[in-house]
C-alpha cells in the first residue's frame, strides 16, 4: 500500500515537473494597463459601454479610423467614403478583408450592422430616425441614403465609432442575446484576438493573417497583456521596475520621477500628457442664486485654475479656456473673438465687483454673501470620494469662492451617491467630464454640456445644470445638421459659444489628460509630441484614435 | 448533545433567514440605480442610453414590484442562482465569486492558521517566560498596531522595489499562462509571498498578545496557585493554564475564518493581487445588488458555518460546555 503512494507521487513529480510550462516570451509581448478595472467578463460589440477594453479596435474595427491630433480620417475597413449628394453618402470597402473565422467580410456585414439596429433597440437605433436606407451596391459598395434631416455631424462620429459585425455570426443569434451575450470567442476582422483570461488580466494574440499586414505593417507584440491594477501606487512601482511598458493610469509625482525612471511621456515637458476631456464645474441652475447668469459668470471669475493645474496635476494638465475646446477636431470652431469678448479669466475683484453689483452683499453681517433677497446663502461642491485629485480640486474652488464672500465648502460622497445627486438634480456644484472626450466634431461637447434632455426625473445625458434654453437647443441641434463645408456652420458654432459663455451654466476648469507613461526595457520607438506614430491609449472605445498604429512602429529594445 | 445541536440549528436556521433577508434589502436602499451607474459614463449616440436603459432593468428584474423581487430573490436562492452581475455583466454572481474565492482562500487560509499557531505559541511562551516578554511584547505591539497598509507599502518598498526580489502585484507574471506545472506554481508562490508574509505578521501580534494575557490571567487564577501550593510541577501547571487560554482563541480563529469572503481589501489594492474583496468594494461602488447581496450571503453562510463549528469544537474540548447542555451540572 506504501509503495502505491509512492509511485503516484513519482509519477505526479514527473507530470509537475515535464508538462511543458506556457509562458509569453517577454520580448514578444507588451504589458499595459490602465483601461481594464476588473476580470474580463464581455466582449460584445453591441454593449460598448461593458466590453474589454480592445473588443473595440483590436478585434471588431470600424470603416474608419480617426486621428485626433491631426483631425484626419484613415480608412480602415473603408478605402473610401465620400458625400455623392447631399442625402447620399457611399463607403467603398477594402478588398479581401476576412473575419478571424475565415469567411469574407462583405458590404453586406455592413449593412447587416445598421439593419440590426433597426429591428431591435440598440444604442444607436435612433440613426434610424434620419437614415432611410443602407443597402449594398456590390461586394465592396455600401450606399447610406439619409431622410430631410442627415444628422451630419452625428455621422461624422458614427463612421470611426461603430463596431462593424459579421452578419454570419449574428445574424444566427437570438435577438434577445444582443444585449446579454458574453460573446467569449468574440470573432472581428482585427489584428489581435482574444488569448487568455485572469482574474487580473486579459491576454491578446496577434492575427497573424490579418489584413493590414500588408497596408500598413505588422503589430510588433505578438502577445498583449493587459494587467488589472488595482491602485496608481502600484501601477507606479511598476513602472519604476520596468514591469509595465504602457501605463494609462494617472499617477501623481510622473514630473519629478519620469527621467530618474526613464519614463517616456507624450511631451518631454509640461504638460508631459495629451489632453483627453474638459472637466467642468455644473452649477445647479434650478437652485438658488445659481439661477442667475450673472452670478455664475461672477463664480467663473472667481475660481483660479491654475492653481489647481501646479499644485494638484503637478501641470500634468492644461487649463481650459473659457469654451472648454480643445484638440484640431473642436478648435476648427472655436471662435477666438467671441472668446475675448464674453470669456472669462480668473479676477477676483471682477468677481467681487459682479457680486456687489448685482446684490450679493453680505446683508446679515456673517461674514458671507447673501442672495439678492437677504437669505444666506451656502454651496456644498461635490467629486466622489477617492477621486483625489478632483478632491484636491474642489478644495482649491471652495477656497477661490470663500475668498470672494461666497460659502462653499468641498464635500466627498461616495460615487454611487455622486452619481445619485448629479441625475436627480439634489447638488449644488460638481466637477464632471463623463463625455467631454476628444472626437471630431464639438457637437458631441455641446451636446453633452447643453443637452436638452433635461425634462425627466434624472438627467443622465450631460447638462447636469439643467439649463433650460430652447434656443441654445435649437442652434445645437442646427449645428448637428449642418456639414463641416456649409457656409454657416462657423456663425452657428459662434452662436453657441457666446450663448454658453453669457449664461455659465458649466465652467470649464482644465483638459483632464491621456495619462501615458512608457518604459524602453522591452519595447521602444514610443509615440510622443517629435515622433507621433499613434495614440498611446489603450481606454475602451478609443484605440481607433492610433494604438494599433503605434503597436506597428513599436521597436524592440531587446 | 442532541437537544444542545438541535436548539444550535434552529437559531442559525432563524439567524440566516434574517440575515439573508437584510442582505437582500440593503443594497436596494441605497440611493441611486445600478443600471444608471452601468452606462453613467459610456458616450452614445443620442438618445442612445434611452433605449437600452429600459431593456437593462427589465433583463435585470429591476422593474418589478419590490415583494415579487424578493420571494424570486428566495426562489431563485434555493436553485443556487444567486442572479447576473450588473458590474460584471454578463456573468453569473456565482461564478464572480467562485473564480475569485480561490484567490482569498489560498493567501487568508494560511496566513490566519499559521499565524494562529505561531502567535499563540509565541504568546504562550512570552507569558511564562519574563526575560523573553521584555523583547518579544514591543514587537507584538508594533505589529498588531501598525497600519496594514503603512506596514505592507513599507515591506513593497524594501523588498520589491528596493531589493527587487519579490514582484510587487498580480497573481503571477505577466508573461505565464496558468498551468499546472513547475514553473507556474514558483511564479504563483513567488508573487504569493509577499502578500502572505504581510498578512502572517499583521495578525500575529494580536494572536500573540492575546495569549500572552491568558496565559498571564491563568497563572494567577486560583486553580494554578491550588495546584502550585500541591506541588505540582511548572510544565503541568502551563499546560491547563494554556488548554484554558486558548479557548477564546478558538472563538477569534473561526471568525477570523469566516470573515475569509471579506477578503482583505487592503492587500488586495497594495499589492495588485486578486480576490473576492477588491470586487465587493467594485460592486458596492456600482451598486450591484447582486454582486453584493451575493458576497453577503456566502459572508454570513461563512461565520456561521464557522460560529457552528465552534460551538461544537468547545462542546469537545471544553467539558463545562458539554455538560452545561446536558443538564449534567
Amino acid at each position: 500500500m506504501k509503495n502505491h503512494w509512492k509511485v503516484l507521487l513519482g509519477v505526479l513529480l514527473v507530470l509537475l515537473v515535464s508538462t511543458m510550462a506556457f509562458s509569453y516570451e517577454r520580448n514578444e509581448t507588451l504589458v499595459y494597463g490602465g483601461g481594464l478595472w476588473g476580470a474580463p467578463t464581455n466582449w460584445n460589440p453591441l454593449t460598448p459601454w461593458a466590453e474589454v477594453t480592445g473588443t473595440g479596435g483590436l478585434v471588431y474595427e470600424y470603416l474608419f479610423h480617426y486621428y485626433p491630433l491631426a483631425d484626419e480620417y484613415q480608412p480602415w475597413l473603408a478605402v473610401k467614403g465620400e458625400w455623392v449628394s447631399s442625402k447620399v453618402y457611399e463607403v467603398e470597402l477594402r478588398k479581401g478583408i476576412k473575419w478571424t473565422d475565415g469567411e469574407a467580410f462583405t458590404a453586406d456585414d455592413v449593412v447587416f450592422t445598421f439593419e440590426v439596429a433597426k429591428d431591435n433597440a440598440l444604442h444607436y437605433s435612433n440613426v434610424w430616425n434620419w437614415i432611410d436606407s443602407v443597402e449594398a451596391v456590390s461586394p465592396t459598395k455600401v450606399r447610406f441614403t439619409f431622410g430631410d434631416e442627415p444628422h451630419y455631424q452625428e455621422w461624422s462620429v458614427i463612421l470611426y465609432d461603430l463596431r462593424i459585425i459579421p452578419e454570419h455570426i449574428w445574424g444566427a443569434k437570438p435577438a434577445d442575446e444582443y444585449l446579454t451575450t458574453a460573446n467569449a470567442n468574440p470573432v472581428g476582422t482585427g489584428p489581435y484576438m482574444a488569448d487568455s483570461i485572469g482574474q487580473d488580466r486579459m491576454v491578446w494574440v496577434r492575427n497573424d493573417n490579418w489584413w493590414g499586414n500588408d497596408v500598413f505593417g505588422q503589430p510588433k507584440p505578438k502577445y498583449l497583456v493587459n494587467l488589472v491594477v488595482n491602485s496608481n501606487n502600484v501601477a507606479l512601482g511598476m513602472l519604476m521596475k520596468g514591469e509595465l511598458d504602457l501605463s494609462n493610469y494617472f499617477i501623481p509625482g510622473v514630473p519629478k520621477i519620469k527621467d530618474t525612471f526613464g519614463l517616456t511621456t507624450w511631451y518631454k515637458g509640461e504638460p508631459y500628457m495629451l489632453s483627453e476631456n474638459s472637466a467642468l464645474l455644473f452649477l445647479n441652475t434650478t437652485k438658488g442664486a445659481m439661477k442667475d447668469a450673472a452670478f455664475r459668470r461672477a463664480l467663473a471669475f472667481a475660481i483660479n485654475p491654475e492653481i489647481i493645474v501646479e499644485r494638484v496635476f503637478e501641470n500634468q494638465v492644461e487649463v481650459a479656456n473659457a469654451a472648454g475646446l480643445f484638440g484640431e477636431g473642436w478648435m476648427k470652431y472655436y471662435d477666438e473673438e467671441v472668446v475675448e469678448a464674453n470669456g472669462f479669466n480668473y479676477d477676483p475683484k471682477a468677481a467681487i465687483k459682479m457680486l456687489d453689483d448685482n446684490g450679493y452683499v453680505d446683508a446679515n453681517g456673517d461674514g458671507w454673501r447673501d442672495d439678492k433677497n437677504g437669505n444666506s446663502m451656502k454651496f456644498e461642491i461635490i467629486v466622489p470620494n477617492g477621486w483625489t485629485d478632483w478632491m484636491e480640486s474642489i478644495k482649491v474652488i471652495a477656497n477661490n469662492f470663500q475668498a470672494v464672500g461666497i460659502n462653499a465648502v468641498p464635500s466627498f460622497p461616495d460615487y454611487g451617491i455622486y452619481m445619485n445627486k448629479i441625475q436627480d438634480g439634489t447638488f449644488d456644484m460638481c466637477i464632471n467630464n463623463f463625455a467631454s472626450s476628444r472626437s471630431t466634431t464639438p457637437y458631441t461637447y455641446w451636446n453633452w454640456v447643453a443637452t436638452d434632455e433635461i425634462y425627466g426625473k434624472l438627467v443622465t445625458d450631460g447638462n447636469y445644470s439643467r439649463y433650460d434654453d430652447a434656443e441654445l437647443f435649437t442652434l445645437i441641434r442646427e449645428f448637428n445638421m449642418m456639414q463641416n463645408s456649409d457656409a454657416g456652420i462657423m456663425e452657428k458654432a459662434s452662436q453657441i459659444q457666446e450663448k454658453l459663455l453669457n449664461a455659465m451654466p458649466s465652467i470649464p476648469l482644465w483638459y483632464n489628460g491621456l495619462w501615458a507613461q512608457s518604459t524602453s526595457s522591452v519595447w521602444k520607438n514610443w509615440s510622443t509630441e517629435d515622433n507621433p506614430t499613434g495614440y498611446p491609449c489603450s481606454w475602451a472605445g478609443k484605440m481607433q484614435f492610433g494604438f494599433v498604429e503605434m503597436l506597428i512602429k513599436l521597436e524592440s529594445a531587446q | 448533545m442532541k437537544k444542545y445541536l438541535g436548539k444550535k440549528i434552529f437559531i442559525y436556521l432563524i439567524t440566516f433567514f434574517f440575515a439573508v433577508t437584510i442582505d437582500w434589502a440593503i443594497p436596494r436602499f441605497m440611493p441611486g440605480d445600478p443600471v444608471q451607474m452601468l452606462l453613467s459614463r459610456f458616450q452614445g449616440m443620442e438618445g442612445g442610453r434611452e433605449i437600452i436603459q429600459a431593456q437593462i432593468t427589465a433583463s435585470f428584474g429591476l422593474d418589478r414590484p419590490l415583494l415579487e423581487q424578493y420571494f424570486n430573490f428566495w426562489a431563485t436562492l434555493f436553485k443556487g442562482d444567486l442572479g447576473t452581475s450588473i458590474y460584471a455583466f454578463p456573468k453569473p454572481v456565482m461564478s464572480v465569486i467562485n473564480e475569485a474565492i480561490i484567490f482569498d482562500i489560498l493567501l487568508l487560509v494560511p496566513s490566519i492558521i499559521l499565524s494562529w499557531i505561531v502567535g499563540n505559541k509565541l504568546g504562550a511562551f512570552s507569558g511564562v517566560n519574563k526575560k523573553a516578554d521584555k523583547y518579544l511584547m514591543p514587537v507584538f505591539y508594533f505589529l498588531t498596531s501598525s497600519p496594514y497598509f503603512w506596514f505592507a507599502v513599507v515591506v513593497v518598498f524594501f523588498l520589491g522595489v528596493q531589493l527587487p526580489w519579490f514582484p510587487i502585484s498580480n497573481a503571477y507574471s505577466a508573461t505565464m499562462r496558468p498551468a499546472f506545472n513547475i514553473d507556474f506554481i514558483l511564479d504563483f508562490l513567488h508573487h504569493w509571498f509577499l502578500p502572505f508574509i504581510t498578512l502572517f505578521l499583521v495578525q500575529l501580534g494580536g494572536w500573540a498578545i492575546g495569549m500572552r494575557n491568558m496565559i498571564i490571567y491563568e497563572m494567577g487564577s486560583n486553580y494554578s496557585k491550588y495546584m502550585e501550593s500541591l506541588g505540582a510541577p511548572e510544565k503541568l501547571i502551563r499546560k491547563y493554564a494554556f488548554r484554558n487560554g486558548v479557548l477564546p482563541q478558538v472563538t477569534g480563529l473561526a471568525i477570523s475564518l469566516g470573515n475569509i469572503i471579506a477578503g482583505a481589501l487592503t492587500t488586495q489594492i497594495v499589492f495588485s493581487y486578486p480576490g473576492l474583496g477588491f470586487i465587493l468594494l467594485k460592486a458596492i461602488q456600482n451598486q450591484d445588488y447582486f454582486l453584493v447581496q451575493g458576497c453577503f450571503l456566502f459572508i454570513i453562510v461563512f461565520v456561521l458555518l464557522a460560529n457552528f463549528l465552534v460551538d461544537i469544537v468547545y462542546m469537545l474540548v471544553d467539558p463545562r460546555v458539554r455538560f452545561s447542555y446536558s443538564g449534567e451540572v
